[in-house]
């Protein structure tokens, strides 16, 4: 804990991250940014060729498409709900009143809208591709990022509120996601290689909650769903995940309706790359002066 | 118990087949149990027969099947006894 609190203070005094008074929200420096953006065109340069279709979509998402996709039931715990003043000019008063005097939660009279926070980069993806009716027989990929939410107050600098997570989605046949899937392990080992990070790839499963959590846990480690791309940053024992490989099998094609040309249910496949982690990785393992970070991986995300 | 295993799997399954021609053997994922209408099973189980499922039997193998869950539950109903 100490080793973190040290970590992120470091980094609020070399102004690469901006305080704000929430654990989990800071603001980011222009050198962090720098570094975010030459890793994402290294993503680029790697995964460029496979022709992905890029869409870009803002950290909320409908509301209705987050019900459908069953978060609430893994992971009531991390979501984020946008809520807004509703009332007429009675209500206003009332609220104002509530806020000056600070006894009562003024939010208590805030209401849902139609927007909750997008808890990972493709969550509005899958129902704007079932929209377009069949997928091509080859199936079809996918480029994404966005910033994310899941509310997961913490001191490491590794875990963080709202995040940007660069993604690849692929949609096809088993055989199709999950070569798709091998070849980003592959190419991620690679990559953080190019850039002089230490990594390990491991077996993983995402926080469900609850007791049946568990038991979600146990079938996705079970059937080897999950892998994550590890690099130390804030302890070497628990190496933080700075990429995540995902198989859905069938459930994201059976749930939203993707289907291939032949009528069959759409195999799907993410791969995400967490940017913040990384750029806290390189920071972590090649001090904080960009300056002094070796030549070879100044050159790889420079040029 | 084999009753109200299929009880209960008709009621939170969400199978598309109907409980009544599924063998007791027949594989359960394979007729279309999804991950989260296991766990529902489970907490189902655990109301229905007064149990608790420790962490080492929360897995795919122990719902595979009816049969499997019969074993289960006889398994943690016995161990509650000999304790």
């Amino acid at each position: 804990m100490d080793l973190q609190v040290s970590f992120l203070d470091r980094l609020f005094d070399a102004g690469l991250l901006i305080e704000t008074g929430v654990d989990g929200l800071y603001g980011r420096s222009g050198q962090f940014e720098d570094v975010i953006a030459a890793f994402e065109r290294l993503i680029d340069r790697v995964g460029g060729a496979d022709g992905a279709e890029a869409m870009r979509f803002p950290p909320g998402m409908n509301r209705a498409f987050f019900e459908t996709s069953g978060y609430m039931k893994s992971f009531p715990q991390l979501a984020g709900t946008i809520h807004s003043f509703c009332g007429n000019e009675l209500d206003h008063m009332n609220l104002l009143k509530c806020m000056e005097v600070g006894e009562e939660d003024w939010t208590k009279g805030q209401e849902a809208t139609d927007i909750v926070l997008t808890p990972a980069a493709c969550y509005p993806l899958y129902p704007t591709v079932a929209r377009r009716g069949k997928l091509p027989a080859g199936g079809s990929l996918f480029d994404l990022q966005s910033y994310c939410f899941r509310h997961e107050p913490s001191k490491d600098p590794a875990r963080q509120q709202l995040f940007r997570m660069r993604e690849y989605v692929c949609m096809g046949t088993e055989r199709h996601v999950t070569d798709f899937r091998q070849s980003w392990m592959d190419r991620g080992v690679e990559m953080m290689k190019s850039v002089g990070l230490e990594v390990t790839i491991d077996i993983a499963n995402d926080p469900f909650f609850g007791r049946a959590g568990k038991m979600l846990v146990n079938n996705q480690r079970d059937q080897n769903l999950k892998f994550e791309l590890l690099i130390p940053i804030t302890s070497v024992a628990k190496p933080t995940a700075c990429m995540s490989f995902n198989y859905h099998q069938d459930s994201f094609g059976l749930k939203w309706g993707l289907n291939l040309e032949d009528g069959s249910v759409a195999h799907t496949a993410c791969v995400g790359f967490g940017l913040e982690r990384i750029a806290l990785a390189l920071f972590h393992t090649h001090g904080l002066d960009i300056k002094e970070w070796p030549e070879n991986v100044r050159a790889t995300l420079w040029g | 118990m084999n009753e109200t295993i299929r009880e209960l799997l008709t009621r939170v399954g969400g199978l598309p087949v109907a409980v009544t021609e599924l063998e007791d053997g027949a594989d359960l994922y394979a007729a279309g149990l999804s991950s989260f209408a296991s766990v529902q099973l489970m907490l189902g189980l655990e109301e229905a027969f007064d149990i608790e499922f420790p962490d080492n039997l929360l897995n795919r193998k122990s719902f595979a099947s009816i049969a499997a869950i019969e074993q289960t539950v006889s398994h943690i109903l016995k161990a509650r006894e000999a304790a």
